[in-house]
């Protein structure tokens, strides 16, 4: 028997399932688009910097979160540290939302689901609305009179659209296992999805780049034109004519 | 916190008083949250108005 795994030979047809999800993991998404080492010249615009800016605000609540799960709900009431850090934690999540929103804004405006970036598009509105009520049963996980007030107030809400049996606002443990488990995990996963996605089709490019590239691919079927276009700042490929125009190209410039 | 640091944070921003609301039809939004929602659209005109540092050396080196 011999002690080195085995694997399919070169070209062949991979035998196991993690064969398999390798392949299609890599033919999805090679290094080079994984992790480019530039992005094309028209990413270097103010607009483009509050998606990474919502993933850092993300990584601060992320961290304090973790730290006042750790410390427990109570901790922040009867220490300075704790208060600290609870600050922290509310801050960073006021600063997500801020720049979250200005990132919506920016990708509405310049259609960002054009080239075949639906999925893209989707997977951020959807992290948005999950991470709304994921931010709100953090207010009723304060142990304080002011979570008592939401709670009572906000659980008419629920009771009024038929779903206060499943979601609870006055349990306060089931509240607490939505805001520092099951909702930051699906929120998470949601942005893990989106940047993959972008990875995957490239940052969307503005309206005159589409054009202009769809023009040129169609002078240049070999693609050339729109690799002059672009003009590749970097490792990563300029989008194909196919992600960079869409049924939105015909909009003002 | 200091009960004299607090006494001077509640002198800026007196605190203890209901929200100051605006009320137009149905819309009913707090001064705080209008505040906000005009940094952000103040925020957006700037991303798209303000040169990006190294963007016009990018574009010409590339052309």
């Amino acid at each position: 028997m011999s002690a080195q795994p085995t694997s399919s030979a070169p070209g062949a047809h991979p035998a196991s399932w993690t064969g398999r999800v390798r392949e299609a993991a890599v033919a999805a998404l090679p290094p080079e688009k994984l992790l480019p080492e530039g992005q094309p010249t028209y990413v270097a615009s103010w607009i483009y910097v509050f998606g990474v800016a919502s993933i850092a605000s993300l990584v601060v609540i992320i961290g304090s979160g973790c730290i006042l799960a750790l410390k427990g709900p109570a901790w922040w009431h009867y220490t300075g540290v704790g208060h600290f850090f609870n600050s922290i934690h509310l801050w960073a999540v006021e600063l997500f939302f801020f720049v979250t929103v200005v990132h919506l804004w920016g990708k509405y405006w310049m259609a960002a689901w054009r080239g075949g970036r639906t999925r893209v598009w989707i997977t951020g509105a959807v992290t948005f609305l999950v991470a709304i009520p994921c931010a709100l049963t953090g207010y009723v996980s304060q142990q304080n009179f002011d979570a008592q007030w939401i709670s009572t107030q906000a659980k008419d809400a629920m009771n009024s659209v038929g779903i206060g049996a499943f979601f609870n606002l006055t349990n306060f443990g089931q509240m607490y296992s939505y805001h520092v488990l099951l909702l930051p995990v699906a929120v998470v996963a949601l942005v893990a999805a989106h940047v993959l996605l972008v990875r995957r089709h490239g940052v969307v490019p503005p309206f005159q780049i589409s054009q202009r590239t769809a023009t040129l691919t169609d002078a240049h079927p070999d693609g050339a034109g729109a690799t002059a276009t672009l003009g590749g700042s970097g490792g990563i490929a300029p989008p194909t004519s196919e992600q960079a125009s869409g049924p939105s190209t015909g909009a003002p410039s | 916190m200091s009960a004299a640091y607090a006494s001077v944070l509640g002198a800026v921003f007196d605190l203890n008083h209901p929200a100051h609301v605006v009320e137009w039809h149905f819309i009913k939004l707090s001064v705080a949250n209008i505040v906000v929602i005009g940094l952000m659209l103040v925020v957006f005109a700037l991303a798209i108005l303000l040169p990006f540092p190294g963007a016009v050396r990018r574009r010409q080196g590339d052309s």
